[in-house]
């Protein structure tokens, strides 16, 4: 077998790079999160004011709270629409399953920003979306309210993770034996049946995944707010953002990731718990 | 033949005069360009234990899972107890398949995979758990009834398939090669449950395999199929005493292929002659390998064919020898009873009685 210098020597780059780019940065967030600003300056003194005050000023739970509401959304209109993708792609698509697939990729190749302003374009007052409306006559005048609110964060952030919740949901999809959608025709469930009972159940897994990842990129995202979302859609990240930014307060700021990151490391853990139990390979 | 008349020659003859449980017309299966099953035509008799044969991409599995519903038939038509059964769904069909890797869902427990097809079927919940009990006592799993399908081995997992499958009272139990992963031993086992099972419920089997020996154990009635053609239906005793064709005759059991010239009478092949009642003209011949016997063995007939051949290589099993003799540059296999070592030039005989004329 290999010697434990060779090992050693090939475990040290990639412990390295999650020393320094991963370890070492929370390690240092962490840190800040127990210090002060005073006088402008970082002040290394041990407190907990910065937890304190999170918990302490309502607008940081509001936000906290409205960003998981858009999240939970986002989470499931990507399930509403990526599961059924996934389910036609993988069991009905026939000759066009890749194509499809290559569809629902092809739109990660562009970039974040670029779908953002698309949505810009699509929502704004002298967008596409109110032109039509206009067209057909069911509005006489542009309506603002579509960009600039929660709903456009929400509509934006379901278009970009989409993808993320149908990648894994048609991997589990594919992993399904098709002898037991046979299986259970041939004992006597129709389609509905077959799919409740059968298919269903064991995409659990890929179904989890994706939830998963469309909550939780959603959880830390602040571009969507920034690009469509106005004031009235501020989320978690922006304040972290503008707390490590304009307001100079990076002991807040660290406090409040502090917060998330574990929120998320337990919505991780819990998740990856779930998916154990509901695989049976 | 002398025999008695058996299940299999009852079954036959009662799907001979229309008593038939499953009817196959004319059923052609093209896959694009590529024609997996010929204008096949089958009748399955109630009750009897019928095999489909062949090597792989015969069609054997094909036509099962057009039987099944999981193929719709390019042309032809499938009929079982006067009903036309192609055009129903699977669902709908009172046939039942176990799978050839047993597909049993891994996320239900082995009791709820039984009880899967009376639960979609809608048979009373109050019914289900005796029904599900009474399946897994006919397969000996009552005590595996709370595990998973990954807990249990192979042969284990088979019989909770075999119970699934069975529990819905089907007319026809479809059975896709279910024996083929399990190992030497365990498989003659199941052979012999399968056969007793069937018996005992008297519910039809349709069997594909591969094996022949397996065949020849299980079946009343065999159907040889090749390249999308059947080649031959018959009992197993029919088909080896009477192969079709060469085909058959080297499919079912070992044979040696004389091709012989057939003049007033007289079969030659080469330096053995015997009396034929062929037409003249070129004729082939199986005579299996346990016709031949080393004189002076056994009492030969008084038309019997004598030649003297060369024993080129002689294999031991225990109760008999297999050789290989050459006579004027051609091989013949023999198996005769054991009887220590053999060499150099030694006499043989065959009945002309034992050499079936097959077509080619």
């Amino acid at each position: 077998m290999y010697t434990r210098a060779y090992k050693r020597i090939i475990s040290a780059p990639p412990l390295l790079w999650v020393g320094i780019f991963l370890l070492l940065p929370y390690a240092l967030m962490f840190a800040h999160s127990f210090w002060i600003v005073r006088d402008g300056m970082i002040a290394h003194e041990w407190n907990l004011q910065n937890y304190a005050k999170l918990f302490q000023n309502p607008v940081y739970l509001d936000v906290l709270f409205r960003t998981m509401r858009i999240a939970a959304s986002v989470t499931m209109l990507s399930l509403l629409l990526g599961y059924p993708l996934a389910y036609y792609t993988s069991f009905h698509a026939g000759v066009r399953k890749d194509l499809l697939y290559q569809l629902v990729i092809v739109p990660l190749w562009v970039s974040y920003l670029v779908r953002g302003y698309a949505w810009k374009t699509i929502l704004g007052s002298e967008g596409v979306f109110n032109g039509f409306l206009q067209y057909i006559h069911v509005t006489k005048e542009p309506v603002s309210f579509f960009l600039y609110s929660p709903f456009a964060v929400v509509l934006m952030l379901t278009h970009i993770y989409t993808p993320f919740v149908f990648l894994p949901l048609y991997a589990s999809l594919e992993h399904i034996p098709r002898n037991l959608v046979e299986a259970s025709h041939d004992l006597g469930a129709g389609s509905s049946a077959t799919f409740l009972r059968v298919i269903l159940p064991l995409s659990l897994p890929g179904l989890i995944a994706g939830a998963t990842f469309a909550f939780v990129l959603t959880l830390g995202d602040f571009l969507a707010p920034l690009l469509v979302g106005g004031p009235s859609s501020i989320m978690i990240a922006n304040i972290v953002q503008s707390l490590f930014g304009t307001a100079y307060d990076w002991p807040l700021g660290a406090a409040i990731s502090v917060c998330i990151l574990l929120l998320t490391i337990s919505l991780l853990f819990l998740t990856e718990r779930l998916e154990k139990g509901c695989s049976f390979r | 033949m002398t025999q008695p008349v058996s299940i299999a020659e009852h079954a036959a003859a009662s799907a001979a005069s229309g008593n038939a449980l499953l009817e196959v017309r004319n059923v052609a299966k093209r896959f694009g360009a590529r024609e997996v099953l010929k204008q096949i035509s089958l009748e399955i008799a109630s009750g009897e234990f019928l095999t489909l044969l062949g090597e792989s991409g015969s069609g054997k599995t094909t036509l099962l899972r057009l039987i099944a519903g999981f193929e719709q038939p390019s042309s032809g038509e499938i009929w079982m107890s006067g009903e036309r059964l192609d055009a129903l769904p699977p669902y709908k069909r009172r046939v039942n398949t176990v799978f050839q890797n047993y597909a049993l869902f891994p996320h239900l427990t082995v009791q709820e995979n039984v009880g899967y097809g009376l639960q979609v079927s809608g048979v009373a919940n109050s019914e289900i758990p005796s029904r599900v009990n009474e399946a897994l006592q006919m397969v000996k799993m009552q005590e595996f009834a709370a595990s998973r399908p990954a807990k249990l081995s192979g042969g284990q997992q088979q019989r909770v398939a075999l119970a699934r499958a069975l529990v819905n009272r089907p007319k026809l139990l479809l059975l896709d090669e279910p024996l083929s992963a399990l190992d030497a031993n365990l498989r003659k086992q199941m052979q012999g449950e399968l056969k007793s099972l069937q018996r005992e419920l008297g519910i039809t089997f349709l069997f594909v395999t591969h094996d022949q020996d397996e065949a020849m154990a299980l079946s009343d009635r065999i159907a040889l199929l090749k390249d999308g053609g059947l080649e031959q239906v018959a009992s197993p005793r029919e088909i080896y005493a009477h192969p079709a064709n060469s085909y058959t005759a080297e499919f079912i059991g070992q044979t040696n292929l004389l091709r012989a010239e057939v003049r007033n009478g007289v079969a030659a092949c080469g330096p053995l002659k015997w009396s034929a009642t062929q037409p003249p003209g070129a004729a082939l011949f199986s005579l299996r390998p346990e016709s031949i016997h080393l004189s002076p063995d056994g009492p030969a007939p008084t038309d019997a064919v004598h030649f003297r051949a060369v024993v080129r290589q002689q294999i031991f099993s225990g109760s008999s020898e297999h050789l290989e003799l050459e006579l004027a540059g051609q091989s013949l296999r023999a198996r005769i009873p054991a009887r220590g070592p053999l060499s150099g030039e030694q006499e043989f005989w065959f009945s002309p009685a034992d050499a079936v004329a097959v077509r080619e």
